[in-house]
Order: structure tokens, then sequence, then C-alpha cells
């Protein structure tokens, strides 16, 4: 038992950092939410340059070889700075064709997926019908979906790669609250999908890939609320005195980093334990989507609570996280969904 | 970053729990299960020696003075099996995780022949003498005096929310050595035997009718002037020394109870068909995940040997539990519903999960109220400015 980052893990941390600390800054966040919501060259560079597009994936399929730990540190750099990133596809969909790609599709799209040519969402749900290969239905809220190059279509019992381009599928992109990670509906008419080879081990890889990147957003987010409140506490003087002196506001600062702390906690508990098989790897994943999703969202509620007047306004940051912490929230399953996989698991079914 | 426990760890874990649990099966079979810290105290203290034989009272301290050397993990499993094992609390927890480590690192070689033994086997039995009326969540401005007369310290004034005192041999006091100062200045951290005419304790009855806390008094107590432990005016920094060691090990014994507490209301739960409320099933839920990530992040704050990266996110960890054990009562009492309320027995005594609801209330007061917690995070943790003084 040793629960912290190896000097390796610490070095990835640093890097990761760095990199989205210098690239992600809001000007260039905010160019990409007035537009398709991707910063192109922030992907290709995350892609390229840093090379941790494939983190999970093993090196033998062109990836890094590491493990959830990892993909979490690098989820939270990114979460830290709401980068318009399409990273959740990403992970998702490396994991899932590492895990249940056909040789070919290993060959030919993992390699396009890793390195940021193609971007990829993936979304899955048991109301498509399908015959042969051949999807009707529809698929809702689908992250990045109006940009994506090719998605990943599951349903239970059987999972597809299909591009945006394929004949049949309308994508509808919204306009979305969270303009970092746009939504869109996908609408199958008759199209054609290729199947996985082994959609069962796809299906299983996708959910730590899918939780932990989003639990580990959320807890990169959160921290950043409260690092940027804490700032604005030492600057702003009223009665004389900066604000951050006052107990009424000095405890909610308190209160946040108790609660991030937990996420902490939450996020390497389900990274480490996916990584290993120990320590209730399931449990852990909705544990940890659902406790993160919150305290983003009230670090967030509260950096515009503390920042009055100026967290209100479209030109602070302060709306980036709160409507990144919304998405999170409700984004694979809201709280209360995971909460009672939680709860089916110690006190069985509901009757 | 690593959860597993290795292979020899593991033996250990087995070694552990087959003792503690034969233990729980045999001869101290009367204790298991007891989640008071006050009941059949007699029989605890016999537990309490009974460690100490068989070498599992101090596992972590040097071999030298009774201990095992263990590692961090192995004490980290010792804690985990004691209260798996349905092993009541330690009623000399304060003389084993605060007053031996104290003299681990502060006493004279003197000190430590003097003390350890005898709480490594079990027969000194500490409490701890610091909030007085006047003293509270502002402990610096403690007023019981000491002076030294006739090469012994004479003491003088009154501690209130001394714990287990009247089961205890000894009581470690702060009391203010420098006449006329003030604040942290001047005190003095002396060794107290409870055992004389100066000192005079008497129980305060608490709200779940139980009474684990006292005053003690001290009119013209005495030890010898060899009993402080630092220096004469030294003692808040013993005192804060000795604070950070109780955010220690014992965090994950204290853990398994609360795990235990917890099984507990899942049972009562499942028994009486609140198990399928779904408003339940939320906050059961919500305190699981609550228990897990106390776990995990204890072992983070274990496992880091680069302290300034984790003190901040160790000072969250007493209002994190606090919180959760007081919300953990109210859930309680919720699953129980209105049979809660009431008891058939005549002396105002509670089952485990009312007597949770009730005790819990002073989880999130002593040690450090929760106010008092929010200003050390924000102070010591995020930099904010201090709190003014109001008599500076």
């Amino acid at each position: 038992m040793d629960f912290v980052f190896t000097d390796e893990q610490e070095m990835i941390a640093e890097t990761a950092k760095s990199f989205f600390a210098e690239n992600a800054v809001s000007e260039r966040t905010r160019a990409a939410m007035a537009g398709d919501g991707v910063d192109r060259h922030l992907f290709r560079d995350f892609c390229e340059e840093l090379g941790l597009g494939g983190v999970i994936v093993p090196e033998e399929l062109g990836g890094v070889g590491l493990g959830n730990v990892e993909m979490a540190i690098v989820a939270e750099a990114a979460g830290y700075n709401v980068a318009a990133l399409p990273l959740l596809g990403l992970n998702i969909v490396a994991a899932m064709l590492a895990a249940g790609g056909t040789d070919a599709q290993k060959a030919e799209l993992l390699p396009a997926v890793l390195s940021g040519e193609k971007i990829a969402s993936a979304v899955g749900n048991d109301t498509v019908t399908f015959e042969c290969n051949t999807l009707n239905g529809t698929f809702e809220f689908v992250p990045h979906g109006g940009v994506a190059d090719v998605f990943i279509l599951a349903h239970p019992e059987q999972v597809w790669v299909v591009p945006a381009d394929a004949y049949g599928l309308s994508v509808t992109a919204h306009t979305t609250m969270d303009q970092t990670r746009p939504l869109a509906t996908l609408t199958l008419d008759g199209v054609v999908g290729e199947p996985l080879a082994d959609s069962a081990a796809a299906i299983a890889a996708s959910q730590p890939a899918a939780y932990i990147t989003l639990a580990a957003e959320a807890l990169g987010g959160a921290q950043a609320c409260l690092d940027r409140t804490i700032a604005y506490a030492n600057e702003r003087v009223q009665f004389g005195r900066p604000i951050g002196s006052f107990q009424a506001y000095k405890h909610r600062l308190a209160d946040m980093m108790v609660e991030i702390e937990q996420a902490r906690s939450a996020v390497y508990w389900a990274a480490c334990a996916n990584d290993e098989g120990s320590d209730d790897p399931q449990l852990a994943l909705h544990a940890a989507k659902a406790f993160c999703a919150d305290t983003f969202f009230k670090c967030a509620s509260d950096m515009i609570q503390l920042h009055g007047g100026i967290g209100f306004t479209w030109e602070h940051d302060a709306h980036l996280f709160f409507k990144r912490a919304r998405s999170i929230q409700t984004l694979l399953k809201d709280g209360n969904w995971h909460r009672e996989q939680v709860a089916a698991q110690i006190l069985g079914e509901a009757a | 970053m690593k959860l597993a426990f290795t292979q020899a760890e593991e033996q250990f874990r087995e070694e552990a729990a087959d003792w503690l649990n034969d233990q729980m099966a045999g001869e101290f079979a009367d204790i298991k299960g007891i989640t008071t810290l006050t009941e059949k105290a007699e029989r605890r203290k016999e537990w309490e020696q009974h460690l100490g034989e068989h070498g599992w009272s101090c596992i972590g301290w040097p071999k030298e003075w009774g201990g095992r050397d263990a590692t961090l993990a192995e004490q980290v499993i010792f804690a985990e099996e004691y209260a798996r094992a349905g092993v009541p609390g330690r009623v000399n927890h304060i003389g084993v995780e605060l007053a031996g480590p104290t003299l681990l690192t502060f006493g004279t070689d003197e000190q430590k022949q003097r003390f350890l033994p005898g709480i490594a086997a079990g027969k000194t039995i500490f409490c701890q003498g610091y909030s007085e009326p006047g003293a509270g969540s502002d402990l610096s401005s403690v007023r019981t005096k000491a002076r030294v007369e006739g090469g012994e310290w004479i003491v003088d004034g009154q501690k209130i929310w001394t714990s287990l005192a009247h089961i205890s041999d000894w009581i470690f006091v702060v009391a203010r050595s420098e006449e006329g100062s003030r604040g942290p200045k001047g005190l003095t951290f002396l060794m107290m035997e409870i055992d004389q005419p100066g000192i005079d304790i008497r129980p305060i009855k608490q709200i779940n009718g139980d009474a684990e806390f006292n005053e003690t008094f001290f009119d013209g107590a005495r030890c010898p002037e060899n009993s402080l432990i630092g220096a004469v005016g030294d003692g808040w920094r013993v005192a804060m020394g000795l604070l950070s060691f109780e955010r220690g090990v014992s965090t994950l014994g204290q853990q398994m109870a609360f795990r235990n507490e917890l099984d507990e209301i899942i049972a009562a739960a499942k028994a009486n068909g609140a198990a399928s409320d779904p408003l339940i099933r939320q906050r059961i839920a919500k305190a699981e995940i609550g228990l897990r990530l106390m776990r995990y992040g204890a072992l983070r704050m274990l496992s880091s040997t680069d302290h300034s990266k984790v003190d901040g996110a160790a000072l969250t960890y007493k209002i994190q539990w606090a919180s959760w054990r007081r919300s953990l009562g109210e859930l309680a009492m919720d699953v129980l519903g209105q049979g809660g309320e009431i008891t058939d027995n005549p002396n105002y005594e509670w089952d485990v999960l009312p007597n949770l609801f009730l005790y819990s209330r002073a989880d999130t007061i002593y040690g450090g109220t929760n106010q008092i917690q929010r200003n050390l995070i924000a102070e010591r943790g995020l930099g904010m400015p201090r709190e003014p003084r109001g008599d500076k």
C-alpha cells in the first residue's frame, strides 16, 4: 500500500499541468466556445506533442501503456483549465477499441483517434434497433457530437463504429449551455455500422474510462474554483480588510477544501482500484462520478457567490466552470442514479 | 500509487485478526461489541494489560520501549482488524496515542524509563488536562497555575472535559507557570498522578445519560519537579506537537468502528423495510461513499512522506469525519423511525444507534469545533488572513 503518486506520476502531473496552463488559456477557450467547442490547435498539440492521447492504450497498439491513475492525472489537469478538448470521447473510444476492436479497427482507426487526426465520440442506449448491422433510432446528448469524425455507438448487445458521414446518419448539433462540450443528437435511418470484435469487452472498458475521466475533470475544475476564489479573497478589500479575513467568507472556502480533498480520494481510489482490480472497482466508479460532480458544482456555485457581481459577468471565467460542472453532473447518468447503484450493491435491488 | 498490501502484510493481517478474534471469543467475550468508552471500565483495564502482555498494545513504538517497530502499513492493518473484530475502544488511547508519542519526542531518558513501560503494559492509564471553563476553543488562555515550591510543582485551578479522568492514573496538564503571562507563552506541560488529595474529579452527565467527561479540580495538587515535559514555559509547543499525533493511524481504527455502526444501520433498514425507501437508499449510499472516502483520505495522508504536500489536506480530516458521523446519527434515527425514541431500559441507557444519534453531537465539538476547524483550514491550509483577536 502506497497511496501517493510515484515520481513518474508526479512528472506526468507537472507536464500536463503546465501544458494546459500555457495553452488552454481563457482567450483560446472562448474562441472555441464561439465556434464548435473544440480548440483544435490544443487538441493536436495534446495528442502529438504531449503524446498523452492514448495514455491507457497498450504500447503495442500505439498508446502510452499506462493506467487509469495516469489517465486521471491528465483529465484533472484538463479540467483545471476547463479546456475545450474532446477528451471524454477520446478516452472512451480509445479504451473501447483497445479492448474490443477488430484487428483492422485497431490498426487503422485507433491510431487516427490517438493522433487527434479524427475526433471521436461514444454513446450508448438500449432503444436503438438493429438488424444484422443496420441501425435505426436516436442517440441523444452526444458530447462533441457535432464535431466528431467518427462515433462508437453502443447497444448492450452490440457495438459499432459509424463514421460521421455515414449514409442515413444525421447529426444535429445543439446550442449547449456548456459551450466547451456541446451536445448533439444522432438520428439513424438505416445506418450500416461496422461491428467491434468483442462488444462486451468494449462496454466493460468504457466504464472506467468514462467515469474516471469525468470525475477527474470535475476534481480539477473544483480545485481551480477554489484556487481562483482564494486569489480574489486576498486581493479584494472591503470594510478596510481583505474579504478573505471574514469568517463568513473563509468558512466557505474551508468547506470547499473539505469536499475537494474527498473528491481527490475518490478519483484516485477509483483509478487505482480499476488498475489493480481490488478495493471494489465498480462501486468506486459510481462513488467517484457522483461525489466529484457534486463537489465541482458546489465549488463552482460558491465561486460565483464569493466573487460577487463580477462572478456573474460573461467576462469572468466563473461561468465556464459553473456550466461545465452542471454538465458533468448529468452526463452519463446523474448522481442519484450512481448512488442508487451503490445502494443496490449494499442493500440489494430496490423493492 | 498502489492500494494493494504485500503478501507479508496480508499475513500480518491474518495473524492480528486471528489473535483478536480468539480473545473476543474466549477470555474477553464479555466486552466484545461495546461501543461506549465507559461501559465495563474495569474489565477493559484488564484488556489493556492483556494487550500489553501479548505485545499488541503499542505496536508502532520502538521495540526497546515495548513496541514492535511496526511499519505504517502494519499499524493501519492492526487498527482495522482491531475494530473489525468488535474489540471495544482503548480506554488508554490517550496514553498510547498521545502521552507515549509525546514522551518519545520530548521526554528525557529518565522520563521514558519512568512512564513508557507502564503505558506499554497497559498499567498506566492517562487522561488529558487541556480545556478549562474559560479556555475551550481559545485553548492558550488557560488559567490553571503552576509554581515550584520545595522541589515540587504546586498546581491550582480547574480543567474540564477530561475524558475518562475517573478511571485514569495520570493526567497531563498544561498550566500557566509564569505569573502575568498571556496566551501561549509562559505555559508548562506537567505529568501528575491523579490519586492525591489535591485533585478532585467530578463527572459531567451528558445528553445521552452517560458520564465519560469530567471536571478536574486542582487545589494545591503536587508533582515532583522533574515531572515537566520540555522546558519551563515551553508547554504550548509540547501540547501542540501532541495534537499532531492525534491525526494518526488511529483514525483507521476509528473508521472501522464507524463501519460497524453503518452496518448496523444497514441491517436495521433491511429488517424494517426502510431499505426500500428511495430517499433512505440515497442517504445510505452517501454514508457509504463518505466512509470509503475517509479511508482513502487517511491512506493518502499516511502514505505521504512529504508532509508539506498533505498538511493542508490533513487539516480537513476532523471536520470530515465529525460531520459524517453526526449525519450518520440522524440517518440511524430516520431508519429506526419513532421506535428509536423509546427504550425498555429504566436507567436512560440507549442501544447503539440511538446512542450514536445523541453522542455524535459531541463529535463536532470536542477536539476543536467545526467552526474552529474551518478557521484552521482557511488560515493554515489556504493562507487566509487570521481572525483579529479581541483582547490585543
